[in-house]
């Protein structure tokens, strides 16, 4: 094992994916869920990076893919915080075992 | 004008004038359907009468023998080459008697009911059921094919159905529509039973095709002989199950429970459906099938005569003992059919034995017109009266002088007194029982002298006895003491000519026209043989007088020395009682409860049984949706781990 290949790359976005699921399926903080799903989607681009870089390496469509989902995730940030503040007023608490009207 | 267009318009204009009278006529002209329906019903039976005419005088005959014509035919539902359902007209004498039947008498009842229905509330509605029950009863008769003749046997069902119920805020007519309906739809059960029996043997519903197949000795006629069932050949089977559907409209007995209460509708109703048409529809479908139960099947003939005969004297029994004077008629009416059953059953085909044929025919024809005349009389005294019973009758005679001689002549005319209409026929048939059979002989005779005994009862309870008090009327309206006539012109129009034809229809050679086989008949009239019947029908006429022409105490006294008899007669031999044992003890008893029992338990059990488990299944479902984003995460998460799991298991 002299360099470092895609395998390497794989193990440790696979590592950084299950990492967020375990955060998002246990924590009940809403800020420490979205947390998890940042950690999420960084595995993801990790991957889109990973797989550009030794598949196909005279192209971009990796790299464009993980900008967006960049900019996706500032989006997605923004619009979660959102709803996190709106219902800390109603519910004075963002956890998310307080967050069930929704329920049937 | 030609046959297959005048075949056309007879039935065709009275299903017109329903349609428009029942569509329009309701709304836009209620108190012109009457004059309508009736101006209809007059084209419709003039085109009959002319076309019958030109049949049996100018067309009909091909060398002295009537054949089968058709005016129009056209396959109407083909299965298979040989098999198909055709709608037409048939002409032959017996469909030509028919259609002037019919139509002259719905056209007397429609002028009739001018008078009687005038003011109703359903007076339109009344007119468009007439038209709706002429045209399925000319239907009917002009069937070329049994299964046409089924359908407007049905259709003639409803329509009487419907007028029978046609005062539908009284109970009684509510259940006595229900009652004819079941009791007629229950032998058309069988009916139906036959004609298949029938038709899977022949390969055919044609008329003219089943009888020749049944009649000339052939590979089907083998068949259906041999084939046997509880001891009997199919063909015995098949006959004898037609003849139930005849039976049940024709309310022999035991499916005759229908007719007394059928009275419940219009009077004119009574006149058209229950005394002169329908009722011999059952007559006209034996007369039908004739050359089949004659030659091939002597046997289904004989239970023809014998269910004939037993009803025509059972009905007269219970004829003199009932009080309602329209239950007396219709009694008399099934007796009157009873006859014409038993003359078809005694007679054989072709010649001089055929006799008994034409004289079903001669006595539903003549009967057609002195039934409808009692009827029409007999509505026009209940329109005086207010009341169907003899107690609140008595002395007429000077209230209502016209309705008074037209009921006398038709009460001769039944009785078989000559030179009424109804002695010619009624000798013909005793004539031919006489021939071949002398128990059915006996009974006729005595049957006859019944009959003159209860129409006499009637006549002198109606007219005579005691004084005429409209005791009630001062119930009804203040002001009604003096009184509103004997009846509107409207209907005393058709009774003096039906009373004209009660007196001249006996004088009709109808031998000439109507036989079995087609050929002449030639019938001599015996005159010694008319001695004993007329003689014991004066005799009872004289005992009617004896009790009823005053008040006496006699009928009393007599009733009370034959207490069992008459109160059993009175109750019309507790056949109405028999049935509803049988249904509501037997049928809805046993098999009721069982049927009960399987719908409550299986059936709704399986239902049930769904229901419960569908609802448990959704409540453990329902668990599931408890709002916690993260366990819809968890599921979300195990799906799709499952998922990759697959396709990983799936692309190895």
């Amino acid at each position: 094992m002299k360099d470092i290949g895609l395998t390497h790359f794989l193990i440790v976005s696979t590592m950084l994916f299950f990492i967020g699921v375990y955060g998002f399926l246990t924590r009940r903080n809403m800020i420490t869920m979205l947390m998890s799903v940042e950690l999420i989607l960084n595995a993801c681009n990790i991957n889109f990076i990973a797989f550009n870089k030794y598949l196909f390496p005279d192209k971009l469509d990796g790299t464009f893919f993980t900008l967006f989902n960049i900019a996706i995730a500032a989006a997605e940030a923004a619009v979660a915080i959102a709803i996190i503040i709106n219902l800390y007023r109603m519910r004075k608490s963002i956890d998310a075992e307080d967050a069930d009207m929704m329920r049937s | 004008m030609s046959d297959s267009l005048a075949l056309l318009l007879v039935p065709g204009l009275p299903i017109a004038g329903f349609l428009l009278i029942i569509l329009f006529g309701r709304r836009y002209f209620p108190k012109a359907s009457g004059m309508v329906g009736t101006f209809i019903m007059l084209i419709s039976a003039a085109i009959s009468i002319l076309t019958a005419y030109k049949y049996f005088f100018v067309t009909g005959k091909v060398d002295g023998v009537y054949q089968h014509m058709y005016a129009f035919k056209y396959v109407w539902l083909p299965f298979t080459d040989s098999l198909s359902i055709d709608m037409g007209a048939m002409m032959d004498p017996i469909s030509m008697v028919m259609i002037v039947v019919v139509t002259f008498v719905s056209l007397m009842v429609h002028i009739y009911s001018l008078g009687y229905m005038k003011g109703e509330e359903r007076y339109a509605t009344y007119y468009s059921y007439l038209g709706l029950f002429t045209f399925s009863m000319l239907g009917l008769v002009l069937s070329t094919n049994i299964f046409q003749i089924y359908i407007f046997w049905e259709l003639v069902g409803v329509s009487s159905f419907l007028l029978i119920g046609y005062y539908f805020d009284k109970p009684s007519a509510v259940a006595a529509s229900k009652k004819a309906f079941i009791v007629t739809r229950f032998a058309d059960a069988f009916f139906l039973i036959g004609i298949l029996v029938l038709s899977y043997y022949t390969g055919t519903l044609d008329f003219e095709t089943m009888i020749q197949r049944l009649t000339v000795p052939g590979e089907h006629l083998t068949a259906i002989a041999t084939a046997g069932f509880l001891g009997a050949s199919a063909l015995t089977w098949g006959l004898l199950l037609i003849f139930i559907g005849g039976a049940g409209k024709s309310a022999m007995f035991p499916l005759h429970v229908w007719l007394p209460d059928a009275m419940e509708g219009p009077t004119p109703v009574s006149a058209l459906i229950h005394a002169a048409t329908m009722v011999v529809a059952g007559v006209f479908l034996v007369a039908r099938m004739f050359p089949v139960f004659a030659l091939s099947c002597p046997v289904a003939l004989d239970v023809v005569a014998y269910v004939g005969i037993f009803s025509s004297m059972f009905a007269a029994v219970i004829a003199c003992t009932q009080t309602d004077i329209k239950r007396v008629l219709a009694y008399s009416t099934m007796s009157q059919i009873g006859y014409m059953m038993f003359a078809l059953g005694v007679s054989r085909f072709g010649g001089e034995s055929g006799l008994g044929f034409t004289a079903s025919f001669f006595h539903l024809f003549t009967h057609a017109m002195f039934k409808a005349l009692l009827f029409l009389g007999a509505g026009a005294v209940i329109h005086y009266v207010h009341s169907n019973e003899m107690k609140d009758m008595g002395g007429l005679r000077k209230h209502m002088p016209v309705t008074h001689i037209v009921f006398l002549i038709a009460c001769l005319a039944i009785s078989g007194i000559p030179p009424f209409a109804g002695f010619f026929s009624k000798e013909e048939i005793l004539t031919a029982a006489h021939q071949s059979n002398p128990v059915i002989y006996w009974c006729a005779i005595a049957t006859a002298a019944f009959t003159a005994f209860y129409m006499f009862r009637l006549y002198f309870n109606i007219f005579w006895s005691k004084e005429y008090k409209p005791a009630h009327n001062h119930d009804d309206h203040g002001d009604d003491d003096h009184h509103h006539g004997e009846a509107p012109w409207a209907m005393k129009i058709p009774l003096i000519i039906l009373a004209l034809l009660s007196i001249g229809t006996g004088f009709i050679p109808f031998g000439n026209f109507v036989s079995s086989d087609g050929h002449a008949l030639h019938s001599e009239f015996h005159l010694t043989a008319a001695i004993l019947p007329v003689s014991l029908a004066v005799i009872s006429i004289l005992v009617a007088a004896l009790f009823y022409r005053k008040l006496t105490v006699v009928p009393t006294r007599l009733a009370g020395a034959l207490k069992g008899v008459y109160s059993a007669a009175f109750n019309k031999f507790y056949i109405d009682e028999i049935y509803l044992f049988k249904t509501k003890k037997v049928i809805f008893g046993i098999f009721g409860n069982l049927a009960a029992w399987f719908d409550k338990n299986i059936v709704d059990g399986v239902i049930n049984l769904s229901a419960t488990a569908a609802e448990n299944f959704s409540d453990t479902l329902k668990g599931m949706q408890n709002g916690k984003i993260q366990n819809y995460a968890v599921y979300f998460f195990s799906g799709l781990l499952g998922f990759v799991l697959l396709m990983v298991f799936l692309s190895n």
